[in-house]
């Protein structure tokens, strides 16, 4: 078994551990690189018809490219797409000129929150990595939160092995996080090698791409040339660019993913 | 050509200097971003600080205030030789379970230890922690050489102690290395204060670590994780922990003893005639068996062993004590029982090894023992040594984890 596919089998396990304990569960989907990874995962785990549904949190500001993958891709892959809006808010003008903190609490954590109230969700899905971000690199595969969404980050719960929690409090629900252990440089080559389709956002265009993808109005492109699946993995070879410098939320004040996250954000 | 992997963990005493280790060791080998080093020292500034290392995995705002490493972490890193995963522990008593959180990821572990301070009671609990998890590739570091003036005597008096309590614990360390993280010496690089200091830098000690080869077992050993209904089908999906399983075989279902024949090996996108050890599968059978998670395929012609009372060397994490008699969930692979410890032969304080003991009524937090445990329904097991899936187990109380354990 070469190192890829050590990686598949550990998210496959997680992904099957998480259903088997929780059959009211859903999938994040972004629609970046590591949402369809899982996705792909999740469908070789369940032999092509994944058994939960798949939540899109559209804060209607995301990219023209967006939309449009995830309406051709749910069709094709037969998933059960929820769409996750907080109208209330859009309603009301929430924007990111009302504040960057402000507007992905309301336009995404505010959001799932109403989601997953709606149809009563134990666990999620999560396509987040250790080396995407210092924060991220503190998470257990399995993360309990409150009924208030905090994640209680100075008190983790113990998690030896694969022996994953799983068991919680009413009021609770999991974060699951099968591709924690995935580098996006391990993500590049699965995608290449697994010919799995992306969005065209990630390929250089006039001398610019993006490495990571969120709302059109507060994400940059990176520098970049690469313009093919190999291109990009060969640049994440030399590249001295962190993944999320183009991300606008990582930058505003040090500890802001930290608060957002304790807050309930992916 | 594809570089191997290895993930280590890095242990010891608070304020040892861990977290500071892994920060210079990405520096010197030029891992961090330039942006990143930057930030660190931004930050650093404005918390009235020197450029602080340590501050690269505790990424947590507390963690920064208070200066100490509060959550595992995990970084990634590369070397000339090899690929690796730096596991970041703390070092403090009362996060013991979060050390243990990282370490039991890990395949190798550093022990560090503060030559000017010495040996302290959380240095012994981690090389405790470490032995009881399996980890048998152990480098120590001295660390803080610039403390004591580089000095060899010190070196060697604290080199000793070492030895000596990691030799009670079976472990021989493949090196102990003078260093001082701060200062950046004997990391990547050698360094004319430490002239009398022969062997490799901590780079060179890492890059000579051998990754633990996994030994093939020739016997079946696959625990059914879900039933699936796909496409018509009834599909047993898990991991096959050892040995092989091959279309067409005879295999035996553990605890009922049915047996059935394989008749298709389902991996999605694949129609493969045979799998081993490490993937995770799916199997159709020719006859309709009753089959639940927790209950174990194995060769048909193999007996497992099957049993309702065992032995386990536990280390306890709940503040309330592990009691005789009283009901506990056990987790092991798939399985999922009720327990009690029946007999707790020996209570055994993880930082002393000594046992406090025998024939004990509770277990204590932080604190190690010899447990035997019945078990309302038999579970397949195996020593840890031979399929490391079946030697270890967790204990729940409330869906709390509150101890885990190892068969040896």
């Amino acid at each position: 078994m070469d190192y890829l596919e050590e990686l598949e089998n550990k998210s496959i396990y997680i992904l099957r551990e998480a259903y088997s304990r929780f059959r009211n569960i859903a999938l994040l989907w972004s629609i970046g690189k590591d949402s369809t990874t899982m996705l792909w995962i999740s469908r070789k785990a369940f032999f092509g018809e994944i058994p939960f549904p798949v939540i899109h949190i559209d804060t209607s500001f995301k990219f023209r490219e967006i939309y449009e993958f995830r309406n051709t891709y749910s069709k094709k892959w037969g998933l059960n797409l929820i769409i996750s809006k907080n109208d209330a808010a859009l309603d009301a003008g929430m924007c990111p000129e009302k504040g960057k903190f402000e507007c992905c609490n309301a336009l995404k954590t505010q959001a799932l929150k109403n989601t997953i109230k709606e149809h009563g969700l134990k666990a999620l899905l999560l396509a987040i990595r250790r080396d995407e971000h210092g924060i991220r690199a503190k998470e257990r595969y399995f993360s309990p939160r409150d009924s208030d969404f905090q994640w209680n980050y100075q008190n983790q719960p113990a998690e030896l092995w694969d022996l994953y929690k799983t068991r919680l409090a009413q009021e609770e629900h999991f974060r699951i996080h099968p591709m924690l252990h995935w580098r996006e440089q391990d993500i590049w080559q699965y995608i290449m090698r697994e010919k799995i389709p992306v969005t065209p956002l990630y390929f250089a265009k006039n001398g610019l791409r993006y490495r990571s993808i969120g709302c059109q109005t507060c994400c940059k492109p990176v520098p970049s040339n690469a313009d093919t699946i190999k291109k990009i993995v060969e640049e994440l070879k030399t590249t001295v660019l962190p993944e999320r410098s183009g991300r606008a939320q990582d930058k505003e004040d040090t500890y802001t993913m930290q608060k957002l996250r304790s807050l309930g954000y992916m | 050509m594809k570089k191997d992997f290895l993930s280590i963990v890095i242990t010891g005493h608070v304020d040892h200097g861990k977290s500071t280790l892994i920060g210079r060791l990405l520096l010197e080998t030029g891992s961090l971003p330039k942006e990143k080093i930057e930030e660190i020292k931004k930050i650093s500034r404005q918390l009235g600080k020197d450029t602080e290392m340590a501050y690269l995995t505790d990424q947590l705002e507390e963690e920064r205030r208070q200066n100490m490493t509060i959550d595992t972490t995990q970084i990634f890193f590369k070397s000339r030789k090899r690929n690796y995963v730096i596991i970041d522990s703390p070092g403090h008593l009362e996060l013991i379970k979060n050390m243990i959180t990282g370490s039991s990821l890990a395949q190798a572990a550093i022990l560090i230890v503060d030559t000017a301070e010495g040996v302290k009671e959380q240095t012994r609990r981690h090389a405790y922690i470490i032995s009881m998890l399996g980890i048998t590739n152990v480098i120590a570091v001295l660390n803080k050489m610039d403390l004591v003036n580089y000095s060899r005597e010190k070196f060697k008096a604290i080199s000793g102690e070492i030895e000596k309590f990691f030799k009670t614990l079976d472990i021989k360390p493949s090196f102990i290395i003078p260093i001082s993280a701060k200062e950046g010496v004997n990391i990547s690089k050698n360094h004319s204060r430490l002239a009398w200091y022969k062997g490799p830098t901590f780079l060179e000690a890492l890059d000579s670590l051998k990754t633990p080869a996994k030994a093939a077992r020739k016997f079946l050993r696959f625990p059914v994780q879900d039933i699936y209904g796909a496409g018509g089908k009834k599909i047993m999906v898990g991991k096959i922990l050892s040995g092989t399983l091959s279309k067409g075989e005879e295999i035996k279902l553990l605890p009922s003893y049915s047996e059935a024949r394989v008749s298709a090996i389902e991996i999605f996108g694949k129609t493969p005639s045979k799998a081993k050890a490490g993937e995770n599968i799916g199997i159709v059978l020719d006859k309709d068996l009753a089959v639940k998670r927790g209950d174990v395929f194995i060769d048909k012609r193999n007996s497992a062993g099957l049993t309702g009372r065992f032995k386990g060397d536990i280390f306890w994490m709940s503040s309330a004590p592990l009691e005789i008699n009283k009901p506990l969930n056990l987790r092991l692979a798939t399985q999922e029982v009720k327990c009690v410890a029946e007999k707790i032969e020996e209570r055994i304080d993880s930082s002393t090894f000594q046992t406090i003991e025998e024939n004990a009524k509770q277990v204590r937090i932080n604190e190690s023992a010899v447990v035997i445990f019945k078990t309302d329904r038999p579970l397949v097991i195996e020593k840890f040594s031979e399929v490391e899936e079946l030697g270890r187990f967790v204990l729940e109380r409330d869906s709390n984890l509150v101890g885990a354990g190892i068969i040896t």
